[in-house]
Formats: structure tokens, C-alpha cells, sequence
């Protein structure tokens, strides 16, 4: 099978859906990769480096769509290539197909089998090619460097013999992907780090990341059952803006990353918020291309307002590294969907039908749900009981539990009392010091630390040798007693047992130190 | 030079306030040392204690006897290597028991035993008889014990169909047995308390044959207890309370660390005791295993450990048998002096010997505060970008977790398939302990490194310095 990989006609695409590294590997998978002339250029991919990695160099655009099986590809298809591409052609790339419709239809009609790769589900098993998330990983990685470099002071805070330098304040708005990387990456780098975020399970991954996690004090959680955020209440929304407003005055750098898919990018940042940062204080919006958080944001510019704010509205997109796991993400999937030898496509697959958005000339979208949330992990949520059901069991417990001491109280005393009635007093007498004995031994091993056992083990081993004492109870003067045999066998064989028992533990405590 | 019975009976207790200040002791690391001390003197005041009362005969013997066991067990004890610890520990409980067995027929034979009368004269012979029998569990079963951990009978429980239908039929003969004993005269009841010995020592064979290498830990401490009980039943028989006393808090402490041992291994106290089945599997359907093995060179891992800027390290029996534990630690040391945090994860049942691998690491004077317990180092699993895994499986095997079918099902274990990368050294492909496959082995963050520990982890070694 054929897998072309045409040039990104786009000036603003740097990246490529192969690199030479993924060429080998769909090599291995059994295809035949062909690629356009000059189309890793943009990432620092070179023919050569294709050719020796062991691709077809082809001349044009129209070779790869018209003979292609498979064609890897970044950004969605402009109109034109559509037009080149041939029927039956399964094409891998981005769609956006809920902002798309209209090259949905012409995509259907040219019978293309398109699968939207910003469209696989975010379940588990389909992580390995969620292109969302190994490119909001870049981003948010990249917010930092570029955030930094726009800053004009350090990151961390040093004291030096110039002077003291405060760290830099970093606000994380949205804790997805490409937030956790924020946080992870201006955290390593030294700044004091913040989130917000209107999922309240994710406080848990920010601090992880060495983030503070900031909240709203009403009761709303903005989780849904796809994974994504919601829209808020307008309650909610005023006192996080109100929240914003605190901060704004505070945090040097704003990384904004929250998205709703299909929609504009939410308004979080507005006008006042800048007008009260400080001057010199940069914001990076990594929702640029969908609107921008911040409403000041312009798409693929970088510039400083009047009050001296920063904002970039376009990255960097490290379109060597953005191809080479955007590649390995495509390799994945072509994995998953049989490789060159078992090639098949599979509409009963949970990721393949709801990524394939267009189908033997159908439209097949929007799919249907399918519910996951990084809490439930994809299994049915237990219910947990509640406070009152909790209480009642409680009750029954506690009830059944004073029954049971009652009765096995009583038979312990009745046991006793027969004892008492038959035994010698010299008996019950001996009885008392063993049952309290037993207790003791009971409390005072309770509390050992594990790391302890094998010691105390040999010590109580040593200790139990006090049976020599029979021994030495039962030993005569003369030697053709056979008790005097016993027992000589008997004290031999017990201190070899103290002896050996508390040298071993000895020498084993000697080792333990701190 | 005699001294009198009250003197004699404050020396006792002296020596059991310092026995119990030894176990206390040892819960701790800092009191540890403090508390063998206060077993030894306790064991030392009692012995002259006693030798020093009236009516003990025979001095001569008894310290010809002390001196030659003195030098035994001071050999045993400074020759044995710290990987054999279990084997020793066994062996020294099946001395406990002999010496049980043996006074108790000496106190059988004992003609003042005889001239007790009515309820006295039947319950000091059924202390003999109990005595005697925990003893010869103890003695035999002690054995097998040691005989598993050094190799020499096979760790694979031998069991078969009403094996505990057998033990309660030899359970009621021996009842049978002892009634029968009480009611002979004089010493006439040798016979019926020698065949009774011989069923126990046989029962104590059997329960200890059918427990699978895996339990071993739970087993060499319900042994620990058993030798405890027949002391305290020889203290009984002799009228001594100072045994009495010593015997039950060594029993009591063994059956609760066994009980300790089970919890954390999430089984039933009965079912590792009595063999009846392994684990609580609920039956049903497997989980199958998706995924592939995947394999890397001593090179790759090596690259990986430099990248890491935190690694666990989850030793298991395997690190035992290779003696790995000093170039581990070697190894550790090179890491932390690079500026990674290092630490050991140590599951409560790793090993053979509860508290083995803590033993095992504080030998190659790895410091106790970079070995954690499972509980405290589970939640930094996440956050941990490669765990090693040497030499243990069952301790990290997800099915615990996932696979109500696996026999290990509800066993708490050590998620080390959260961490970014698990790297599982191991000689080969084979089952842990529990005969369980292990899915982290297939899991796609796993890469296996085969071959001996100590081996390994030198070429690790060599490859870091590199």
C-alpha cells in the first residue's frame, strides 16, 4: 500500500506528517511511502534525509493525492486539494469538522474516507495518537519560552551579590494538557506558578506539577462527561473575573489555554484585566487561532499595549518536534487500523468510527458520545451512599459489633468460671499470669515498624529459648537418668537457639542506620 | 550456694519486665539495639536464677551443655549470611520445639509428676501432652520451613484433595490418644505419648509442606508463635511462671505479626494457616493480557537512568538470590550524587522473611530514610519517571487491582505502572511466586531487562560511569 505525504501549502504551516524517523517506522508497518519535493523544508527535513530514510521523492501535489491510498497530511485540505484527490483515498489529518461542514460535503462527495485527527476520542487506549495532546504538550511548553523571552527579567528568584531578584508570577488559565505543560515547564524554570480552572478534579494535576491551584468559592464544577470544560453560569463567571482581576494586578506572565471545541475560544481576559497588569507583564494565548481568551489578543501577532503589556498571539510551533510526535501519532493509528497487511477500516472500532468523519461518500458526524471523565477512568461511577444511608449502616455496625463482644464476652466468662470450678488454685493461679501475658505480648507488637519485623523476629525466637529452663529444672546428678539425658539435649539445643538469636539480631541492628 | 524460692521468684520477674522492655524495643530503630540488650541481661538473670534455686541438680552438665551450645550458635550466628536469615530464623524455632518435646517427657518421667493426685495428677498431663504436641508441630514444621527456604524441598505447596479431612481425623486420634494416656498408670502412657508425637510431628510436615513459598514469611512467623505457645506449656507442666509469662508474649507477638502479614498480603489468616486454597480468587474468567514484552539492552536503560530525575527502586527475592543488594546501592549512590531522587519501595511482603529486604539493604548500609514503605510511595508513583523493578513480581502485579479472576485479587501492591517508565530486571519470563502472569510486563510504559541482578546492575553500572 501507497502512503503519500504531500507539502503543507499554508505559509503559516511549518510542520510535515512524516519526518524521516516515522518514515522508517510506516516503512516497517509494510507501506510504500512516497513524499512531495521540499515538503520538510519548513521543519529542517531535507529530501536527502527522506530519500536516505528510504521515501520516494515525488514531483508534485497532484502525484500524491492521485495515487496515494493513504495520504498523511497536518492542516485540513484547502478546497483545491480536494480536488486532486482521488476516490476511496483514506486522508489523515486535521478537520475541525464541527467548524467545516462545507468541506465535510465536499469530501463525502468526492467519496475521500477523511479522518479528523483532532477528532479521535480521549479515551486511554487512544492516547498514543491524541494529536491534541502531544501538541498542546508543545505549546505549553513553548508559552513558557516565548512568555519568558517577551519578560524581561529571570524566571527564578536569585539573590545575588548585585541584589535580590524577585521570581516572576506565572498564571496558568485552563489545566489541560497544554496548561499542565505550562505549569510544569515555568515551575522547573524557577516562577511562582498558579492555575485556574473550572474543573475542580484537576487541582489534584496542578499541584502535581508544582502549581498552586486557584478556585472560585461557588459550588459549580465545570467538568463534562466528554472530558472538555463547559460554559459557566453568570455567577460564576463575575467572581472569576473578579478573581482575574486580583491576580492581574499580581502575575507577570498569563498563559491562557482554555478552548471549548467547536466554539470561539471563551472571553477570560478582558480589557480591564490588561489595563491593570503592570508594564512590562507579557500574556501568551495559546487560544490565538480560535478568537483568543484575551480580548485584546491578535491572531499571529505579537505587540505591546499602551500600558506596556505583551501579548503574543502566535508561537513558535518547534515544527521539527511538532512533526516528529504529530508523525508518531498518524503511526499509531495506522497501527491500530492493521498496518499495510491486515489494512482495514474498522466502523465498529470506538476510536476508528468516531475519527472517520467522512465515510463511502457519508458525512459521519458529529459521532456519537462517548463518555469519559480523568475521574471515572472510563468505568461506571460507584454511588457513593449517602450521609444518612451512611449513618444507618454505621448504627447496624456498631450494634452488631457491641452483640458480638457481648457474647463472646459471656462465653470467654463462662469458660472461666468452669475452670475456676474444676482447676487446682495453683492452676488458675498460673492461668491469670498467661492470659495476662498474652495481652501484653498482643499490645506491644501492634506498633512495630515493618522494616523491624525480621529483628524482632530473631529476638522473640531468642527469647522463647527461655525453655531452657525445663531443661535445667529437670537435669539430675546422675547421667544414666534418662531425664538427665532430655534434658542436657533439651538446655544444648535451647541456647544454642539464645545464643545463635541474639547474636543474629545484634549483628543485623548493627546494620541499620540512618 | 541456694537461693531461696521468694528471691528465685523476683529474679523471674525482673527477667520478664526486661523481656517485655526488649520487645517494645524493637519497635522502634532508635530503641532497637537498647532492646536486644534487655533480652540478653533478661536471659541471663534467669538462667542463673534458676540454676541458683534449690533443688537443681546436675550443675556440672547443665554448664558443659551451655558452653557447647554457646559456641554453636555464636558460629551459626556470625557465619550465616544475611540472605540466609529466614533459613536460620526457621531452623532456630525447630530447637524451640525439640527442646519442648524433650522436657516434656522429661517431665513426664519426672517421679514427682506421679505423686500428684485427682484434678492436679490429669491437668499437669494434659499440660505434658499439649506440650508435647505444639513442641513436635513446631520441631518438624520448622524444618520443612528451612528446608524450603534453602532450596532443599521444593517452595511449591504440596497439597491434595482432604488433606484437611486427614489432619482432623490424626487431630481426633491424638484426642483419642491423650484420653487414653491420662488414664494410664504410672508411666505406662509412653506408648500412647510417643505414637501422639509422632502424629504431630507428621501433622507439623504436612500443614507446612502444603503452604507455597510465597507464604513463607506469614509461616516462619506463625512458627515463631508456635515455639512460643510450647513454652509457655512447658510452664505450665514445671509450674513455672517466668515461661509461662515469656512463652505467651512471644506467642501472642508471633500471631499478631502473622496476622500483620496476612492483612497485607490481604488473605485470610485460616487459609495461609490451614493451606485451604490460595487467595480469594472468585473464579470466573482471566483477564486476558494485551499487549507485547518489550525488551532493552543494559545500554538503553542506562541512558534512561540519566535522564531520570526520580527513580524508585522495587526490590523483591530476586535481589536476594543474586546478592545485587551492595552494586544496587553502589549504583543508588552514583544516582543521588547526580542529583536524582533515589529511593526504595519495599512491599511488606517482599521476601521471604517479613522485614527481609529493610535486612537484605540495611547490610549494604542503605539509610532507612530513603526506603519507604508501599503506602507512603504509592501516591508518588505519578511523578516518578523510572521504577526498577529487580527481582520481584508478584509485589507490582496490576492484577491485584483489575482482575477480580487473579488469585492475588485485593492484594495492596506497588503501582509502579503510574510511573512514567518501569523497567523490570528479571532472569526470565517465569511466574512470580503465586504462579500469577503478571500484565505489567505487557503494559506499553514496561521495558524488561533480562538476566542476573548483581550482573546487571554492575553493567548498568559501568554504562552510567561511561
Amino acid at each position: 500500500m501507497k502512503v503519500g505525504i504531500p507539502a503543507e501549502i499554508s505559509p503559516n504551516e511549518l510542520r510535515v506528517a512524516a519526518t524521516p524517523k516515522t518514515v522508517k517506522r510506516l516503512q516497517k508497518q509494510g507501506f510504500d511511502v512516497y513524499i512531495q519535493h521540499n515538503a520538510g523544508v519548513k521543519a529542517n527535513f531535507s529530501d536527502k534525509d527522506f530519500e536516505e530514510a528510504g521515501a520516494k521523492i515525488v514531483a508534485t501535489a497532484a502525484d500524491i493525492y492521485g495515487k496515494s491510498d493513504i495520504v498523511l497530511k497536518v492542516k485540513e485540505p484547502s478546497m483545491e486539494e480536494v480536488d486532486l484527490m482521488k476516490e476511496g483515498l483514506v486522508m489523515l489529518s486535521y478537520l475541525w469538522p464541527a467548524q467545516n461542514q462545507p468541506l465535510l460535503q465536499k469530501l463525502a462527495d468526492k467519496k475521500v474516507n477523511a479522518i479528523a485527527m483532532d477528532a479521535i476520542p480521549r479515551i486511554s487506549r487512544a492516547q498514543k495518537m491524541d494529536v491534541l495532546s502531544s501538541m498542546a504538550n508543545i505549546a505549553g511548553y513553548r508559552a513558557v519560552i516565548e512568555g519568558s523571552y517577551h519578560f524581561g527579567r529571570f524566571l527564578n528568584g536569585q539573590i545575588t551579590a548585585a541584589g535580590k531578584v524577585e521570581p516572576a508570577k506565572v498564571l496558568v488559565i485552563g489545566a489541560g494538557v497544554a496548561g499542565l505543560a505550562s505549569l510544569g515547564a515555568a515551575n522547573s524554570l524557577g516562577a511562582i506558578v498558579r492555575a485556574f480552572d473550572t474543573r475542580k478534579e484537576v487541582a489534584e494535576q496542578i499541584q502535581s506539577m508544582g502549581g498552586e491551584f486557584l478556585t472560585v468559592e461557588i459550588e459549580e464544577d465545570g467538568a463534562t462527561s466528554s472530558g472538555y470544560s463547559k460554559e459557566m453560569s453568570q455567577a460564576f463567571i463575575d467572581a472569576e473575573m473578579k478573581l482575574f482581576l486580583e491576580q492581574a494586578k499580581e502575575v507577570d506572565i498569563v498563559i491562557t489555554t482554555a478552548q471549548i471545541p467547536g466554539k470561539p475560544a471563551p472571553k477570560l481576559w478582558l480589557d480591564y484585566h490588561v489595563a491593570a497588569m503592570k508594564p512590562g507583564s507579557v500574556i501568551v494565548d495559546l487560544a490565538a487561532s480560535t478568537g483568543g481568551n484575551c480580548v485584546l489578543t491578535k491572531n499571529g501577532e505579537v505587540y505591546t499595549t499602551d500600558n506596556g503589556v505583551t501579548i503574543v498571539g502566535k508561537l513558535n510551533q518547534l515544527p521539527a518536534q511538532a512533526s516528529q510526535l504529530y508523525g508518531n501519532n498518524l503511526c499509531h493509528l495506522l497501527d491500530d487500523m492493521g498496518k499495510a497487511e491486515k489494512w482495514k477500516i474498522d466502523m465498529e472500532d470506538a476510536v476508528v468510527s468516531r475519527a472517520m468523519v467522512t465515510h463511502n461518500g457519508k458525512i459521519n458526524w458529529p459521532p456519537a458520545p462517548l463518555p469519559v471523565s480523568p475521574t471515572a477512568g472510563g468505568k461506571v461511577k460507584v454511588v457513593p451512599p449517602t450521609a444518612e444511608e451512611q449513618k444507618v449502616s454505621d448504627a447496624e455496625k456498631s450494634k452488631k459489633a457491641a452483640t458480638t463482644t457481648v457474647i463472646s464476652l459471656a462465653v470467654v466468662g463462662g469458660l472461666l468460671l468452669l475452670v475456676g470450678a474444676f482447676a487446682p488454685p495453683e492452676f488458675i493461679q498460673h492461668f491469670t499470669v498467661f492470659v495476662l501475658a498474652v495481652f501484653v505480648g498482643w499490645q506491644l507488637i501492634t506498633n512495630v515498624a515493618h522494616s523491624l519485623h525480621t529483628p524482632l523476629m530473631a529476638v522473640t525466637n531468642a527469647i522463647s529459648g527461655i525453655i531452657v529452663v525445663g531443661g535445667l529444672l529437670q537435669t539430675k546428678n546422675d547421667l544414666s537418668n534418662p531425664m538427665t539425658i532430655l534434658a542436657g539435649i533439651a538446655i544444648l539445643v535451647a541456647s544454642i537457639n539464645i545464643v545463635g538469636g541474639f547474636v543474629v539480631t545484634h549483628r543485623m541492628l548493627k546494620m541499620f542506620k540512618k | 550456694m541456694f537461693i531461696e524460692k521468694e528471691i528465685q521468684m523476683a529474679a523471674y520477674l525482673f527477667a520478664s519486665i526486661l523481656f517485655i522492655l526488649s520487645l517494645g524495643g524493637l519497635s522502634s530503630q532508635e530503641s532497637a539495639k537498647r532492646g536486644v540488650m534487655f533480652g540478653i541481661v533478661g536471659m541471663i538473670v534467669a538462667i542463673i536464677a534458676t540454676v541458683l534455686g534449690k533443688g537443681v541438680e546436675g550443675q556440672v552438665y547443665i554448664i558443659a551443655a551451655i558452653a557447647v551450645a554457646s559456641v554453636i550458635g555464636l558460629m551459626l550466628a556470625r557465619k550465616v549470611e544475611m540472605t540466609a536469615m529466614p533459613q536460620l530464623v526457621a531452623i532456630l524455632h525447630s530447637f524451640v520445639g525439640l527442646a519442648a518435646v524433650l522436657v516434656g517427657f522429661g517431665s513426664y518421667l519426672d517421679p514427682h509428676t506421679h505423686t500428684l493426685t485427682g484434678a492436679a495428677h490429669t491437668i499437669h498431663l494434659v499440660e505434658v501432652f499439649v506440650g508435647i504436641f505444639i513442641g513436635a508441630i513446631t520441631f518438624t514444621g520448622s524444618i520443612i520451613a528451612w528446608g524450603k527456604l534453602d532450596g532443599k524441598v521444593p517452595s511449591k505447596p504440596w497439597s491434595f484433595k482432604g488433606l484437611q479431612a486427614m489432619n482432623l481425623v490424626l487431630l481426633i486420634v491424638c484426642t483419642i490418644l491423650g484420653v487414653l494416656y491420662c488414664k494410664a498408670e504410672g508411666t505406662s502412657g509412653m506408648l500412647y505419648l510417643g505414637i501422639m508425637t509422632a502424629i504431630a510431628s507428621f501433622i507439623g510436615v504436612v500443614l507446612v509442606m502444603a503452604i507455597g513459598g510465597g507464604d513463607m514469611p506469614v509461616v516462619v512467623s506463625m512458627l515463631n508463635s508456635y515455639s512460643g505457645w510450647a513454652a509457655a506449656a512447658a510452664g505450665f507442666m514445671l509450674g513455672n511462671d517466668l515461661l509461662i509469662v515469656t512463652g505467651a508474649l512471644v506467642g501472642s507477638s508471633g500471631a499478631i505479626l502473622s496476622m500483620h502479614m496476612c492483612h497485607a498480603m490481604n488473605r485470610s489468616f485460616f487459609s495461609v494457616i490451614f493451606a485451604s486454597g490460595s487467595g480469594n480468587g472468585s473464579g470466573g474468567e482471566k483477564k486476558a493480557i494485551e499487549g507485547e514484552v518489550t525488551a532493552l539492552n543494559h545500554e538503553e536503560v542506562a541512558a534512561l537512568l540519566k535522564e531520570a530525575r526520580s527513580v524508585v527502586i522495587v526490590p523483591g527475592y530476586g535481589m536476594a538470590v543474586a546478592k545485587a543488594q551492595y552494586p544496587i546501592f553502589d549504583m543508588v549512590q552514583h544516582l543521588r550524587k547526580a542529583g536524582k531522587n533515589v529511593r526504595f519501595a519495599i512491599h511488606p511482603v517482599a521476601g521471604r522473611l517479613p522485614g527481609h529486604m529493610n535486612v537484605l539493604l540495611a547490610e549494604a548500609n542503605v539509610p532507612y530514610d530513603i526506603v519507604m514503605e508501599m503506602d507512603e510511595i504509592n501516591d508518588d508513583m505519578p511523578n516518578t519517571d523510572v521504577v526498577m523493578v529487580i527481582g520481584a513480581n508478584d509485589v507490582v502485579n496490576p492484577s491485584a487491582q483489575d482482575d477480580p479472576a487473579s488469585s492475588i485479587y485485593g492484594m495492596p501492591v506497588i503501582e509502579a505502572w503510574k510511573a512514567e517508565k518501569v523497567i523490570i530486571m528479571k532472569r526470565s519470563m517465569s511466574a512470580g511466586y503465586s504462579g500469577e502472569d503478571n500484565p505489567l510486563f505487557y503494559k506499553p510504559n514496561s521495558e524488561m531487562l533480562y538476566g542476573d541482578a548483581k550482573v546487571s546492575v554492575e553493567k548498568l553500572m559501568s554504562f552510567l560511569k561511561a
